[in-house]
């Protein structure tokens, strides 16, 4: 048989990469958000780049950078996870009351913050992939578990960050705060990990389809877990950097909304909310854009109720944007094109192969 | 050809739920060969298929592979012996890429990294062998169209080593030129010496592909036969040949005023499903609609009702032009659907049953549904639905015959003109069936218009006053109500007309049918002509 006349279809050159992906799309969302902000704040005879307001929107950025990381290895799982909030307020009371001013128990107390908050992550991880329980109620739940805890022991500042781990708080390299730098380190490991590792791979499958990745041979429950156990983490690292900041631990920054503001940078990325498309790059563009506008919004003394009111639209219009993209396209064949009825075609020819015989085409074969 | 088989099925046997549905089937598997898998709906293909793939485990009998017992718990066991399936629907992640979808969970490493330039080569390799250079591997799925879609399935089963590759309808959801690409790469399958076991409904492709065809009916393998020692007609009458066991009522006298005048009339209808639907049906009147499994059956149905419209042709009701665009509209105009799945789409499950009853007339005429609403006891009443909780219990615990009971209440609640019954019986016990067909003959009685959908051909047959048989979107034909099954399998197939079946003495040709023999209802010979008659 010879080289396939394939179908026209076979031969688009689909493959290469005409369209803009999402990611590039957010990164030059960045580049246009930053760029009119430059032009609003310098209107008002300000400067948006000044080094102070840079190390302000860059260390707003490594906050919620951890947070955001975490959430998108959940999300692409097609998980939630509502706790992470709780989770670093946790992280900071923890750390700070295991260091407890002496600079020999940093380590111990980093140890002691991320040890906890990875068996949180395990038991979320295992709420929802062995109890199945929906996300969404798992991790709320496991949320108001930790804040009663923390409402009932911690009122106010607890425990001392000796100030030889503040440094992870306020040193710079230049401009760059070394928690960025930490930061971004983290998140170019993720990206390797999820393009180049097994377990990569599988979160994608398990987000996609799980059916489908069950089918493959994939064990499903395994990124689900490994998602929530790195997302919690990640929290506690947040929780490190709070700390670090504040000096002490603090139990009330629960109440600032981190989990939310999390999964808007994580959609603002372009990954998708149910899962199994998206990635890290995105995220770290979403977040680089809400911390953009708070720093915008503070330079310009904006009201704080306009400023979420801003925020919440921005968000809604940006997935607004990327779900015209995504209408769900179910693999069902248009069998009649909409305009007119299209002439009756000659059915296709059988096969080059011999076929034992050749009785009528079928008919009604329209294209 | 080698003369051990390399897969050999013997007595398989499956029930569920009690209901046997393969009766001891035995199956033979050669490699490099097409072995069809024929029947009516309903007639064990795909349960079978499944077996094979392990989704489903056989209650009796035994499956060799090489001569070895192996036993199938699991589809991935199946996959790793090299027994692979291509289920209509797809197993693969749009979102990612050919090559990661052909190697999901067998992802190729170098020094513990997926390496996946070596996952993009070897996917290439494989489409390069088998001539499909035109897919990327790099290409996400989604982009893709639904051909190269099944093309990716079936280098994901090559990828894992198969050696038998099932296919269940793989043409179902193709275009023509599409069907193409598939007839290429099985001829390519066949020159690696796989085994292929082919499901399909259409006959053209049975007779292109196959080299060896097993007929199943209700369960049990009537026959296997080289495609070489059959014809077309001879395979249909092998399908079907069953004697038409059930025992429809009879017509009631017609006692309605609007009984035959024209309630609907559908003018070259179309959309991206359906083309050219040419429809009247008139008071007193029940149409059935016959055709395999997608040939745009249900698709008609919900252009009716206003969930897909017709984005072409006209639609009249009771003479005025309607043109639904929402299930509402559709209601008010007049026209009303039993859908084919009652537990998504006819009921709310969680309410009661006379909630469930006012569904209809509360959402569509909230000013008058107390005054309509009364009427809802008598009709469930009328309907013999018999509930131990009273009318109160929640629908969800009713068995499927009273479940559907309710669906029709809540219809007849709203005084359809024109009824669509989309698989009425499906699923529903004898006692409840029997009860589906007088409502049915009583609804006519009183002038009401009834499109039947339903792939149980003698049902069909039973209870139409005249058949319109679609194929592939269009209208094949019409055929009068006392057809024999297979000339209604024969057109629906697309079977060619000079070599369908013989016919039973008693039973009219449908072939004869335009020139006149006696077309027992008035309402048949209409003022208009059908011209789909007239084509082959």
């Amino acid at each position: 048989m010879t080289r396939s006349p394939v179908s026209p279809s076979l031969l688009d050159p689909r493959s290469l990469p005409t369209r803009i992906g999402t990611t590039a799309l957010v990164y030059a969302a960045l580049v246009v958000i930053l760029a009119v902000s430059a032009v609003l704040v310098s209107a008002q005879g300000a400067n948006l780049f000044t080094p102070a307001n840079t190390v302000d929107l860059l260390t707003r950025s490594s906050l919620l950078g951890f947070l955001a990381i975490g959430m998108t290895l959940v999300i692409l799982c097609r998980s939630l996870d509502l706790s992470v909030g709780y989770v670093a307020a946790l992280s900071t009371v923890v750390a700070a009351t295991v260091m407890a001013g002496d600079p020999g128990r940093i380590a111990l107390g980093v140890g002691a913050a991320l040890g906890v908050c990875a068996l949180i992550g395990l038991a979320n991880g295992l709420v929802v992939t062995k109890l199945r329980v929906n996300p969404f109620i798992a991790t709320l739940g496991m949320g108001l578990i930790i804040k009663g805890y923390l409402d009932t022991n911690f009122q106010g500042p607890a425990g001392d960050v000796p100030s030889a781990f503040q440094v992870f708080g306020y040193a710079r390299i230049g401009l760059l705060p070394v928690s960025t730098v930490v930061m971004l380190v983290l998140a170019a490991v993720a990206i390797w990990a999820l393009a180049r590792t097994r377990l990569g791979h599988h979160m994608y499958a398990v987000g996609g389809d799980a059916e489908v990745a069950r089918l493959s041979g994939v064990r499903v429950a395994t990124p689900v877990v490994t998602a929530h156990v790195l997302c919690s983490v990640l929290a506690g690292v947040a929780g490190l950097l709070l700390a670090a900041r504040f000096g002490t631990g603090n139990a009330l920054v629960y109440g600032n909304g981190y989990e939310l503001e999390a999964i808007a940078a994580v959609v603002l990325g372009g990954t998708y909310l149910l899962g199994g498309r998206g990635g890290v790059a995105g995220t770290i563009a979403g977040v680089l854009i809400l911390a953009t506008l708070d720093t915008v919004f503070n330079v310009l003394a904006v009201d704080p109720f306009v400023k979420d009111v801003l925020r919440g639209t921005i968000v809604i219009a940006a997935v607004a944007l990327y779900a015209r993209g995504q209408l769900s396209r179910a693999a069902v064949r248009v069998r009649f094109p909409s305009g007119g009825t299209p002439p009756p075609e000659d059915p296709p020819d059988p096969p080059g192969g011999p076929s034992p015989r050749d009785p009528e085409p079928a008919v009604g074969g329209a294209r | 050809m080698t003369d051990r088989p390399l897969l050999r099925m013997k007595g398989i046997t499956k029930s569920f739920l009690g209901v046997r549905v393969l009766h001891g089937v035995d199956l033979d598997l050669y490699p490099g060969e097409l072995h069809a898998l024929v029947g009516e709906n309903g007639a064990g293909k795909s349960t079978l298929m499944k077996v094979l793939a392990g989704v489903h485990r056989a209650d009796e009998g035994a499956v060799e592979l090489d001569g070895t017992p192996v036993s199938f718990d699991h589809p991935v066991r199946a996959q790793r012996a090299g027994v692979a399936t291509v289920f209509q629907e797809f197993n693969l992640l749009p979102e990612r890429t050919v090559a990661g979808n052909v190697h999901l969970g067998r992802e190729i490493r170098r020094r513990g990294w997926v390496d996946v330039r070596a996952m993009e080569r070897a996917t290439g390799d494989l489409l390069d062998d088998l001539g499909l250079e035109g897919i990327s591997p790099r290409a996400k799925v989604r982009s893709l169209s639904v051909a190269e879609q099944q093309v990716v399935e079936i280098v994901k089963a090559l990828s894992q080593d198969a050696r038998i590759i099932s296919m269940d309808e793989p043409t179902a959801s193709l275009a023509d030129h599409e069907v193409e690409v598939l007839y290429r790469l099985i001829a390519r399958l066949r020159e690696r010496d796989v085994a292929l076991l082919y499901v399909s409904h259409r006959l053209k492709e049975i007779f292109d592909l196959a080299t060896t065809i097993t007929v199943l009916k209700d369960g049990h393998r009537v026959d296997t036969v080289a495609a070489g020692d059959i014809g077309p007609a001879e395979l249909v009458r092998t399908m079907v040949g069953r004697p038409v066991s059930q025992v429809f009522p009879d017509r009631v006298e017609p006692r309605g005023e609007r009984v035959g005048e024209v309630r609907l009339d559908v003018r070259g209808g179309g959309n991206e499903q359906v083309d050219g639907v040419d429809l009247t049906v008139r008071g007193g009147e029940i149409v059935g609609l016959a055709g395999l499994q997608g040939s745009g059956r249900t698709e008609i149905a919900q252009a009716l009702f206003g969930m897909e419209r017709f984005t072409r042709g006209e639609v009249r009701v009771d003479g005025r032009r309607v043109d639904p665009r929402s299930p509402r509209q559709a209601v008010r105009s007049g026209v009303v659907l039993v859908s084919e799945d009652r537990k998504t789409q006819g009921l709310a499950l969680n309410q009661s049953i006379l909630a469930n009853g006012r569904l209809a007339l509360d959402a569509v005429w909230p000013l008058g549904a107390r005054r309509r609403s009364r009427r809802i006891p008598g009709i469930l009443e009328s309907l013999e639905l018999v509930a131990r909780g009273g009318h109160g219990q929640e629908v969800r615990f009713l068995s499927g015959g009273n479940q559907q009971k309710v669906v029709l209440a809540k219809w007849l609640a709203a005084d359809p003109g024109v009824m669509v019954l989309d698989e009425p019986t499906r699923g529903i016990d004898v006692g409840a069936k029997q009860a589906v067909y007088r409502l049915m003959r009583e609804l006519s009685a009183e002038g009401v218009a009834i499109v039947l959908i339903s792939s149980e051909l003698p049902e069909l047959i039973g209870m139409s006053d005249r058949l319109v048989v679609l194929d592939d979107g269009r209208v094949a034909g019409e055929l009068p109500a006392d057809s024999s099954e297979e000339a209604v399998m024969a057109m629906a197939t697309g079977a060619p007309p000079d070599e369908a079946p013989e016919q039973d003495p008693e039973r009219h040709d449908p072939r004869t049918l335009g020139g006149g023999p006696p077309v027992s209802d008035p309402p048949e010979n209409g003022p208009r002509s059908h011209p789909e008659e007239a084509a082959p």
